[in-house]
């Protein structure tokens, strides 16, 4: 953050034009030919705001083909004047564009589309997450054997892994488009849960059912590997927790376990 | 590696041939074929990300081919003072790759926390020249090296601009001791869009200082006035205009690193060599002739 900042000064000025197209032209602006620098201010505005939507548009790939290219490129239009980054690094940009899509009305008919646009933003953060080692294999079994310890312990994850819980199909919308066949009609009217995670240099989006989303949302929020088990097998009477663990690790997505810790202790295993 | 070790891999400076941008849809062909090619050019912005397949792949490209570091997102312009937190993301990426050079714009990107995502123009006057030297000043300081600075392309001039954009930069790298990126579609680009002599421009530069040079291709539109207004779009081959100036650099300075640069609509990896070799193919032909002297790269 830059701590003096005058917002009254020249470059606040012409930022705020270049974002508002109401706004007035920034004065003491010149041209060789005297042509009105209007024109050419516009090829500025026309850079900020397009050079945006394409990274909006790279991210957010399925979102735009539901709604085709030019609505998109209208509603994110709008999205990026009122929002402009606030990050220079653009993987990061639209973290909130999900949370605009749900308040952007000509986008209501399609109520699915902002559940859509934060799985594709979860997907990217995937894909850029740190890297980490999977935990070493024999470490979980060993601690299986011992299920008093386990129930105490935390799960550290790979920093990729994410849980998506829609009321809508989006994770089977999301799959159609990633062909480039005809799309088969899809029908979204009910929930679905994915797990996201990046396995070697591959993001993965893999349907779950509620009890492995469950558990997997719970561990990742801190809770101890026992109470999340139970809370899982609360929401869903199938919850396999044993097809959970073997699937998460044949990802590579366990970096480590964790003691209980204790005050000023606490034994990590990886 | 020190930020002391950074210093001796940038002060190599890059390879005096041609080079392209990376880009992500190429990393397999790259690895894969291993094109002739004196070094890689990547947007540092663009890996400031913790982890995955981009830092896999620059990595092992890396092995194989010097880097040139160039940055976008260092407002050097700006009202405000570089952003300490996008130097340390910077310096992080230094002490990662060891750039054989790290480069940055003569223009402002961010106001406050937000970010533009373009290069806009500064005023030449003496405020700003004060200003972005302070700022140049604190980015070599910080990341330890001595980086080189892009002339802009503009589309607008300031009423309260006091000396000529070459001045200016002559001027900055004089007081800085930074060096040139010399970007020649910029040259044709912005005395297009503001009646000037490219060959006059390019002999108030003080070219002794150029480091790298970008070579691009640019849109064109028409001003309010029916006035050729280009737009720098680096999304197109290189203009013939370009070449011509470009060759005119080549003979006047040697064989200078050369980067052809391609961010939009970017063509197969075999187009952006074929265009890479046009310019290696100047370099090498200037070889054989006599040239003015010139240091590039090192201090």
């Amino acid at each position: 953050m830059n701590g003096a900042v005058d917002r009254s000064s020249k470059q606040a000025q012409f930022a705020a034009a270049l974002l508002d197209p109401t706004q007035a032209c920034p004065v003491g602006l010149r041209t060789w030919n005297d042509s009105d620098p209007v024109r050419r201010l516009a090829v500025y505005c026309n850079n900020v705001v397009s050079s945006l939507i394409a990274a909006l548009a790279d991210t957010f790939t399925v979102t735009r083909l539901l709604v085709g290219p030019d609505f998109f490129r209208a509603m994110a239009a709008l999205f990026v004047r009122q929002n402009p980054p606030r990050t220079r690094i653009l993987a990061h940009y639209g973290d909130d564009f999900a949370a605009f899509i749900d308040g952007f009305s000509p986008a209501a008919a399609m109520p699915y589309l902002p559940e859509m646009a934060r799985l594709e933003f979860a997907r990217m953060q995937a894909c850029h997450a740190a890297d980490a080692e999977p935990i070493a294999a024999g470490v979980l079994s060993a601690a299986l054997g011992n299920p008093d310890e386990l129930a105490g312990m935390r799960f550290e994850w790979h920093p990729s892994l994410r849980v998506i819980e829609s009321p809508y199909a989006v994770v089977t919308l999301w799959a159609a488009h990633q062909t480039d066949d005809e799309i088969p009609s899809v029908q979204v009217d009910h929930a679905e849960r994915a797990i996201v995670l990046r396995d070697a240099l591959d993001v993965l989006v893999l349907p779950v059912a509620a009890g492995t989303a469950c558990f997997v949302g719970r561990t990742l929020a801190g809770m101890a590997f026992g109470a999340a088990a139970a809370a899982a097998a609360e929401v869903d009477a199938s919850f396999d927790l044993s097809a959970t663990l073997s699937m998460l690790m044949r990802h590579g997505v366990l970096v480590s376990l964790r003691a209980p810790s204790t005050s000023c202790n606490s034994r990590t295993f990886s | 590696m020190n930020a002391g070790g950074a210093r001796v891999g940038l002060s190599a400076g890059l390879p005096a041939g041609s080079g392209i941008g990376l880009k992500p849809q190429h990393f397999q062909e790259v690895l894969a074929v291993r094109p002739e090619i004196c070094f890689f050019e990547v947007h540092a912005e663009n890996y400031m990300v913790d982890g995955g397949p981009l830092h896999h792949y620059l990595g092992r490209i890396r092995e194989h081919y010097a880097l040139s570091l160039h940055g976008v997102g260092l407002s050097l312009g700006g009202d405000g003072p570089p952003d300490e937190a996008h130097l340390d993301r910077l310096a992080r990426l230094i002490d990662r790759y060891e750039p054989a050079s790290f480069s940055e714009h003569l223009a402002w990107s961010t106001h406050g926390d937000m970010f533009l995502n373009d290069l806009l123009p500064v005023a030449y006057d003496e405020a700003t020249l004060a200003q972005v030297c302070r700022h140049i000043d604190r980015v070599q300081e910080r990341l330890g090296l001595r980086m080189l600075l892009e002339n802009p392309s503009t589309y607008v001039e300031f009423e309260r601009s006091t000396m000529s954009e070459p001045t200016f930069l002559r001027e900055v790298l004089r007081r800085t001791g930074c060096g040139l990126l010399l970007d020649v579609t910029n040259v044709h680009v912005s005395c297009t869009n503001h009646g000037r002599d490219p060959g006059t421009y390019l002999r108030e530069l003080p070219l002794d200082a150029v480091g790298e040079v970008h070579l691009a291709g640019f849109a064109r539109d028409a001003d309010g006035a029916g006035d050729p207004l280009l737009i720098d779009s680096h999304g197109s081959a290189v203009d013939e205009a370009v070449w011509a100036l470009y060759a005119s650099v080549v003979t006047r300075l040697g064989a200078v690193p050369t980067l052809l640069e391609r961010d939009h609509d970017v063509p197969s990896l075999a187009t952006l060599l074929g265009e890479a070799a046009r310019a290696q193919s100047l370099l090498a032909r200037d070889r054989e002739q006599p040239r003015l002297s010139s240091h590039r790269g090192g201090a």
